[in-house]
Order: C-alpha cells, then structure tokens, then sequence
C-alpha cells in the first residue's frame, strides 16, 4: 500500500508542535524526508497480518514494586535546586503560565 | 585469574597487584592520565577527565593497602564511565546542550558499585547526544574517532567507552545498549562489549532514553575482564524498580568450562546484510566453537528481520516520553521567553541536536491518534513474534552466532545525514534489545580494509553463564593480532 504511510510536511509541523519543538522551513523540508524514509523502511511492520498477536510492551513480566513506607533521607534540596536554571524562596521558578501576571 | 590456561584478565590482575602492594594505585592511575594526555587531543574519547579526583581516590586506595585493609576487587584499576552515567557533584551531560553543566544530586547504583570495588573513575565519555546514534557524531561536543583508524566512527552511541578502550585509556569502561550502543562500537574498536539480561544491572542513575530496551554493561579488553565487571555491577537494587528481584548469574567461575556437547547456532538472517569478509570472519568463529567439540548449526530465525522497524518505532515511541522532561524548569538548559510554554518551546528547540529532535519526533508522530495502532501497536506484537522466534531457535540451540554489525567501522560523516542507512549498523544487535536477552561481541579478525571485526554471541534471559563459557572459547581461538588495547595501562 505505497502512500498509505507517507508522513506528510503538515504532520510534521505537527507533531513538532506537540513535542515542543520549533523548526525552521528548510528543517520542515529535511526532517519530512527522513521521517518519510524511516516510516518507508517501518511500512513492512505496519503491512503485517498480525491480528491476535498480543503486544509486548517489555522484555520483562513487570509487577508494582512498594517499599516498605518508612521514613528515610531524600536528596539533599540544596544540592538539588542549585541545578535549577531559576529558583525563589526554595522552589523552581518559571515564567508565567496561563497568561496570569508575574 | 592468571592461574594457567585461564582466560587473560588483566585489568583484575592490575587490581591484585595493587591489594597486594606490589603495584601502587598512583602510578596505575598515573599511567592512564599519561596515555590519555598522550591521544585524547586527537581521539576525543572524553567530555570530561577527572585527573584531580582520580589521584586523589587512587592515593585513599593506597592508603587503604598499606593499613591492611582491602579495597576491593578492582582496586586502583582505572574505569571510564559514559556520559549518561550520573556521578554525583560531576557534570553529566549525555552529550547534549540541554544538560551542558548538570551535577546529579546522586550517582547510579553500578557507579556506587565500582566505588566500592575500589575502581578509580577517570572520565566522562563522549557518546551520541542521549545515546540516539550509531557512530558517535551526533555528540554535541563534537565526534571520537576510532583509535584503530582515526578517519573513522567508533561506532556509538557508547563509542567514548569503546575508544577510550581501545586506545588503552583505561582497561575497563561502562557503556548503555538500547539497540546496540555497546556491542556495535566494541565491534567497531575491536574491544569486548556485553549487554546483560535486561534487569541484571540497575538503571537507577542512567539517564533514561528507552526505558524498556535500555541496559548497562561493560567494555573491556578480554572476555574475563568484562565478565568479572558484570560480577562487579549486576545483582538487584531495590532502587530501580525493573531490576529483577533473584540472583544473577556469577560467570567469572565459569569461565573455563568450555562449551563441549552445548549446540551453536548460526542465525542466517544475521548474514544476510553483511559484508562478505565479516560473514567469512564469522564462519570462521563457528569452526572455533566446532573445533571445541560444539555442534554447530545454521538456524534460521526469520522473525529478526522485523527487529529494525519494530526497534525504530518503540524506541522513539519512548524516547518521546522520556525526554519532555527536558522543560528548562528543573536542570539544565534554559532559554527565557515571557511565558512558559514558550520558554519549553525556545529551550528543546536550542537545547536538542538534530538526531534528537528526529527521533522525539518519529516517536510522538507513532503515538499520536490515528496512528498508534498501525505503528507503535503493531511494533509491539512484532516485539512477541521476535521474543517467539528466539524461544524456538533456544529450544534447538543453547547459543546464537552471527556478526555485531554487518560492516567494519565506517568513516567519518558517512552515514551522517542518511538516518536510515545509520539506523542499519544495528540491525544484527537490536533483536536482543527486544527480547530482553544478553548478547556480547568480541574481536575475531579483520575485515579486508584492515580494521577489527565483531564476532557477537546472543544467549536467552538470564544465560549469561553460557555466553561467556562461549565467548572464551572464541576468545581462545580467535586469529592472532586482533582486540586488546593499543598500548597504555594494562
């Protein structure tokens, strides 16, 4: 089904939007065309009959891992917010979101 | 381990020199910064050399001797760590702008792990920007070149801890496999490389790529070596929650055992898109399991073939998930826009590569409505087929053999901006990602242009014991002049 598969340069912009990424028009071109050869060479995956093929998700039978709930140390909250690109009173501060005011 | 007619292990023999004080860990460790001075310049191995603190810890090791105490089984015995590696207080950057200056709050497990065994760390490595390449160029600090021939890629994405190796840096490194990132480069270099059973080794501490193909493993120059570090490394960790809860194979003991009466498989579809000198190499590494008094056979696993595409669109699919993180809010870079999704927009679009952004994309595209199913649903019932298809060739066979990669190192900018025929260097290492198995690559040869070729065994979950039983006896056999360091520490 040649075609069928085809990533086009619209669903490109888009999902560059959902992934938070900015791309200039000659990037718009290129990625089009690798991304479109990546999913040519997937297109025999996606042609295969494999109804009723249970999907593995992991290697591995994961279960839910607890520990026991107890009191212990955590990272160290200076060492961890002097990683921060931008930081008041103890917490990571970040520009305005949902166009409140500062 | 140097009793006669065992496998060579230097680097472990290094280490009981120094618990026995007949070697000082400053002057091992001496002997590294002075090779690594010697061809860093060129080679690129590191992001990072930590000269200071690697004196200073080989200096404790002494100390340590010298009031009787035992520092541990890889006492004073340099080791380079990937980049992705997180070492608490000491940049961590897994080659990416986006993480240029991060100091973990915390070090992996397996970092712990070597610390007390008495390793000393002697750098960073230079690896594919978040482990997303094959041959290392994709580093944002710019690529390695391959000590055997500095015209050409290392391999990658781990081609650092190939390299630095392979030019006798250090006699032991880590490195992480989501697809191949050990095993192709150690191919490349012509070093030894293991990926464990997925859950053996603790993912606490690696920066998270494919979080469900993702393993750490060792490089080293001989089989012993790498198998005494997987003894160092592996065993459960309560801090990572995929770590498998039962005892891990000890294979150092093992070693010896030889593989008389176990049957070698050939996989066909393995061959298939190799070079005709690395299909010869591999023959010939088949003779050696035969002249071992293996039985030897060829095996057709036809479900392999599907391994590129299924990996090309899980391993993104995850990716895409793993790597939104990187908002500019928490660590690394941040680039300042009036809003805030503006400033994630403004930090991901400069703080990413081009190979990144590729595959967050691919990812986010086979996730997204509409094509879930016909993509990312259907690479996971492929992912079973595969997981099948090694049950079948494991009820007739207790190892697999083929090449790690189906070329010699290829040269530099090559494949660089053909993502395809890049992603195509993994082809013969990505089905035991899948699967979750182990596999490992050694040197056997050289391909016609001179450079070393990788002979890679695979084995089922958990059969770490026979791949190294293997991996020794093509060790033993394998045509003289290939593998092993150039010169330097051990």
């Amino acid at each position: 089904m040649p075609g069928r598969y085809t990533i086009t340069r619209d669903d490109v912009a888009h999902v560059a939007e959902l992934a938070r990424l900015e791309l200039s028009e000659a990037e718009l071109d290129m990625f089009t065309e690798q991304l479109g050869a990546v999913l040519g060479h997937a297109a025999d995956v996606a042609a295969l009959d494999l109804a009723g093929v249970p999907p593995t998700s992991h290697a591995l039978a994961l279960t839910n891992v607890l520990r026991p709930d107890e009191p212990r140390p955590c990272l160290d909250r200076t060492e961890v917010l002097v990683a921060a690109p931008s930081v008041e009173d103890d917490r990571f501060r970040v520009p305005s979101i949902m166009g409140e005011a500062p | 381990m140097s009793s006669t007619g065992s496998p060579a292990s230097p680097a472990f023999d290094l280490a009981d020199d120094v618990r026995a004080g007949r070697r000082r860990a400053v002057d091992v460790v001496e002997a590294s910064l002075a090779a690594i001075a010697e061809r860093e310049p060129e080679l690129h191995c590191f992001n990072l050399v930590l000269a200071d603190s690697a004196r200073q810890r080989a200096a404790e090791i002494d100390r340590m001797v010298a009031a009787g105490e035992d520092p541990g089984p890889l006492a004073g015995v340099p080791v380079a760590l990937k980049d992705n590696l997180c070492t608490r207080g000491i940049e961590t950057t897994c080659s990416s702008r986006i993480l240029a200056g991060w100091r973990p709050p915390y070090d992996a497990t397996v970092v712990t792990r070597l610390d007390r065994a008495g390793a000393v760390v002697v750098g960073k490595t230079n690896m594919d920007e978040f482990a997303m390449g094959s041959s290392t160029e994709t580093s944002a600090t710019g690529p390695t070149r391959n000590p055997r021939d500095p015209s050409r890629v290392p391999g990658g994405s781990s081609g650092g801890s190939a390299a630095a190796v392979a030019a006798g840096f250090a006699p032991l490194a880590l490195g992480s496999d989501t697809g191949g990132s050990i095993r192709q480069p150690a191919a490349l270099c012509g070093v030894v490389g293991m990926k464990p059973t997925y859950g053996t080794v603790s993912r606490y501490g690696l920066v998270a790529f494919a979080s469900s193909l993702d393993q750490i493993g060792p490089f080293a120059t001989t089989v012993a070596d790498a198998a005494g570090m997987f003894d160092v490394i592996g065993g459960h960790d309560p801090a990572d929650s995929t770590s498998l809860d039962r005892p891990t194979p000890r294979v150092v003991s093992v070693l010896g055992d030889g593989i008389e009466g176990l049957t070698v498989g050939v996989v066909r579809e393995l061959l298939e898109g190799a070079d005709p000198d690395v299909v010869a190499r591999i023959t010939a590494a088949a003779d050696v399991c035969a002249a071992a008094g293996a039985h030897v056979e060829e095996i057709s696993v036809p479900e392999v073939r599907l391994g590129l595409s299924a990996y090309y669109l899980i391993a993104p699919a995850e990716a895409s998930s793993n790597l939104a993180r990187y908002d500019g809010v928490r660590y690394g870079l941040r680039v300042d826009a009036p809003d805030a999704a503006s400033m994630n927009v403004a930090t991901r679009t400069a703080g990413f590569g081009a190979e990144v952004k590729r595959r967050i994309m691919l990812g986010t595209y086979a996730l997204s409505a509409g094509y879930y199913d016909a993509y990312y649903g259907q690479a996971l019932r492929v992912r079973t087929r595969i997981v099948e298809g090694f049950e079948r060739a494991y009820h007739q066979c207790d190892v697999l053999l083929g090449p790690t990669s189906p070329t010699t190192a290829f040269p530099l900018g090559e494949r660089l901006d053909d993502p395809l025929a890049m992603y195509l260097s993994d082809v013969c290492t990505i089905p035991s990602n899948l699967a979750g198995h182990p596999a490992i690559s050694l040197p056997f040869g050289t391909g016609d242009d001179g450079l070393p070729v990788g002979a890679q065994l695979l084995a089922p979950a958990l059969g770490e014991s026979l791949l190294f039983r293997a991996a020794a006896v093509l060790e033993a056999g394998a045509p003289a002049g290939t593998g092993g360091a150039a010169g330097g520490v051990a």
